[in-house]
């Protein structure tokens, strides 16, 4: 072997080396911040911290309003998200062949995109302006805003991987295309649907930028749409940027609660579907 | 199954009405059938409404941030002082806090994702590609807020402690590195955004990569290429692609809040130092919207906004068809979620 053979190996060896350097450096990223998380939560999560609500500094107290606010949040936002995501999807996949699906695909597309922070203006000044107070109404709105686009876009790749030929079978049998897609379809394509839409939820529920000014926040259990909701995510930028250790630590804990239930969803997903994937 | 052929001779007055609705019906389903029609319209309408509630944020974005469009009009993009107190609003120090700490994100986290993306497609055993993928994807499922607090309590301080005198003590000639260090600044809040950004773009090199054809690979391995000189060709192949991903990363650089928030600092001044605390349009829109209560601040806050929706569906979608235009044969190349 020449020389250049021999360095030309050397760089491919080294090159090589390097991506799987970088590789190593984002699990380790990943595991440093999750370690973090676990070590700083663990101590300060008990019963009480779950079901309490806020106290003042030095009197302990917890995250409950906040958990039920987050829950609250979500079921509002999916209910009006996932709805109009699935349908969306189903236009793309079954019907948005043309110039007005593609305009459709690549609105939704570069949405997945827009900023969260963007999405509660919006809602700010649709919602919470001519209510003249801001509520849960308005935090599940901004949130569901930015559901819509990653749930059609799943929904329309799940529904594009059930084959062609169980269309046509329906259809050959006299069957009108609604109770195709609705009857066949939408049922074949179901476990790939509910996986997008979990997702979707697990990744809404880490938004903060959208609550800041639409939820905002309370201190207090609640449940009505029309008044400020709790969530965790606000709660825990509001403690983290506080000057108080308590606060830090309770932080800390409530965020992971919040990490527990979004890799609980993600880590569930990908177990539930490994053999599609 | 049209009981009505679509080439019908005239019309009698009696039929007009009822020929135009089954157009219309038969436009919306070419069977005729009545469940057809609704349904597909129930379906276009979700479409619909997608396009509507973008085009209603551009509008009520606009409509908001009138007062200020009027008063200040370009004048608001070059402005350099913002002080609500006086009534000064210049968005120049946010713009460049943006533009900055994007570009820091970008320069980190563009090598490490090439790198990440191509050991996973390129060299790594299958057992492993799959599991290793999985987590590099979970970096992108962890919040924002969470990214921030780690931001507050760990990076900055080994940034303040370890990083920051290191890079002043060597590079210290350098503008850039000049100052005094607190940890918290524009290279915080660029590093904590490289790392967010990091498993997005990863996630799209990858796609690209995996739809480049094998044959270039077999064709390059078959001239005696190298393992590495194999992967050249393959990037060589992606790169319409690859740009994409890079500008899919820096949309969502330019737009993310709570983590910069949290480490930049929120100071409205334009420094070359990166130790410097800085400001950007998301973050000023998070720390001051609740606090704006004279209607030009607010309006202010709304024209911020509206400058970053445009600016990031402009970038996002020319990112999109940059990806497309490598990824079409492979359907679907969707959000990498």
């Amino acid at each position: 072997m020449n020389q250049a053979d021999r360095l030309r190996r050397l760089n491919s060896a080294v090159m090589t080396t390097l991506t799987a350097v970088c590789t190593f450096v984002a699990v380790g990223i990943l595991a440093v911040i999750l370690g973090y998380i676990a070590w700083r939560g663990i101590g300060a999560v008990n019963l009480r911290f779950l079901i309490e609500s806020p106290q003042p500094v030095g009197e302990g107290g917890g995250i409950g309003n906040a958990i039920l606010g987050t829950l609250i949040l979500l079921l509002l936002s999916s209910a009006i998200g996932l709805p109009l995501g699935i349908a969306t999807g189903v236009y793309l996949s079954e019907f948005g062949t043309g110039r007005f699906g593609s305009a459709v695909r690549f609105v939704a597309d570069t949405m997945t995109g827009t900023p969260s922070i963007v999405v509660g203006v919006f809602a700010y000044a649709v919602v919470v302006l001519p209510l003249k107070h801001f509520s849960a109404l308005a935090g599940g709105i901004a949130l569901a805003i930015i559901m819509i686009p990653i749930v059609s876009r799943t929904t329309e790749e799940m529904i594009r991987l059930v084959p062609q030929s169980l269309r046509e079978g329906a259809l050959a049998l006299g069957a009108p295309q609604w109770r195709v897609t609705l009857g066949i379809v939408i049922p074949a394509a179901s476990s790939g649907i509910v996986t997008g839409a979990m997702l979707a939820i697990a990744r809404v529920s880490g938004e903060t930028a959208p609550l800041l000014f639409t939820a905002f926040g309370s201190r207090f259990f609640s449940y009505y749409l029309d008044q400020p909701i709790a969530s965790l995510t606000v709660q825990i930028y509001n403690y983290a940027i506080s000057p108080y250790d308590e606060w830090h630590a309770q932080a800390w804990a409530a965020t992971l609660v919040l990490m527990s239930i979004i890799l609980t969803i993600n880590i569930g997903v990908r177990i539930l579907t490994r053999k599609r994937f | 199954m049209s009981d009505e052929p679509s080439t019908a001779s005239f019309p009698t007055r009696r039929q007009r009405l009822p020929t135009l609705l089954g157009r219309w019906r038969r436009s919306l389903s070419p069977t005729g059938n009545t469940g057809d029609a609704i349904f597909k319209a129930a379906m276009f309408s979700a479409g619909l409404l997608l396009l509507v509630l973008v085009v209603s944020m551009v509008v009520a974005l606009l409509s908001d941030s009138m007062l200020s469009l009027r008063q200040f009009g370009f004048g608001f993009l070059t402005g350099q002082a913002w002080n609500p107190i006086k009534g000064e609003f210049g968005a120049l120090p946010f713009i460049y806090g943006t533009i900055v700490s994007s570009l820091i994100a970008l320069l980190i986290s563009v090598p490490l994702s090439l790198g990440i993306a191509i050991f996973l497609v390129e060299q790594a055993p299958y057992y492993l590609a799959r599991p290793v993928g999985f987590l590099v994807e979970l970096l992108a499922a962890i919040p924002s807020v969470v990214y921030g607090l780690w931001g507050i309590f760990v990076l900055a301080p080994v940034l303040r402690v370890y990083v920051e005198p290191f890079l002043a003590k060597w590079f210290g000639f350098l503008p850039l590195f000049q100052g005094s260090i607190t940890g918290i600044g524009l290279l915080t809040g660029g590093i904590i955004l490289a790392i967010m950004v990091t498993p997005i773009i990863s996630a799209v090199v990858r796609d690209v990569l995996e739809a480049v054809p094998s044959s270039q690979r077999e064709a390059a391995l078959a001239l005696g290429a190298t393992k590495w000189e194999t992967t050249r060709v393959v990037l060589v192949n992606g790169v319409p692609g690859i740009a994409g991903a890079i500008i899919l990363g820096l949309g969502r650089a330019l737009g993310e809040t709570m983590a910069v928030t949290m480490v930049i600092g929120n100071r409205p001044q334009i420094s070359i130092s990166l130790f410097e605390p800085g400001y950007t349009i998301a973050s000023a829109i998070a720390n001051e919207f609740t606090e704006a209560t004279q209607d030009l601040y607010l309006s202010a806050l709304v024209e911020l906004g509206l400058i970053l929706f445009l600016v990031t569906f402009l970038v996002n979608g020319a990112a999109r068809l940059l990806v497309r235009s490598v990824t079409r044969r492979t359907a679907g190349a969707g959000a990498p979620v």
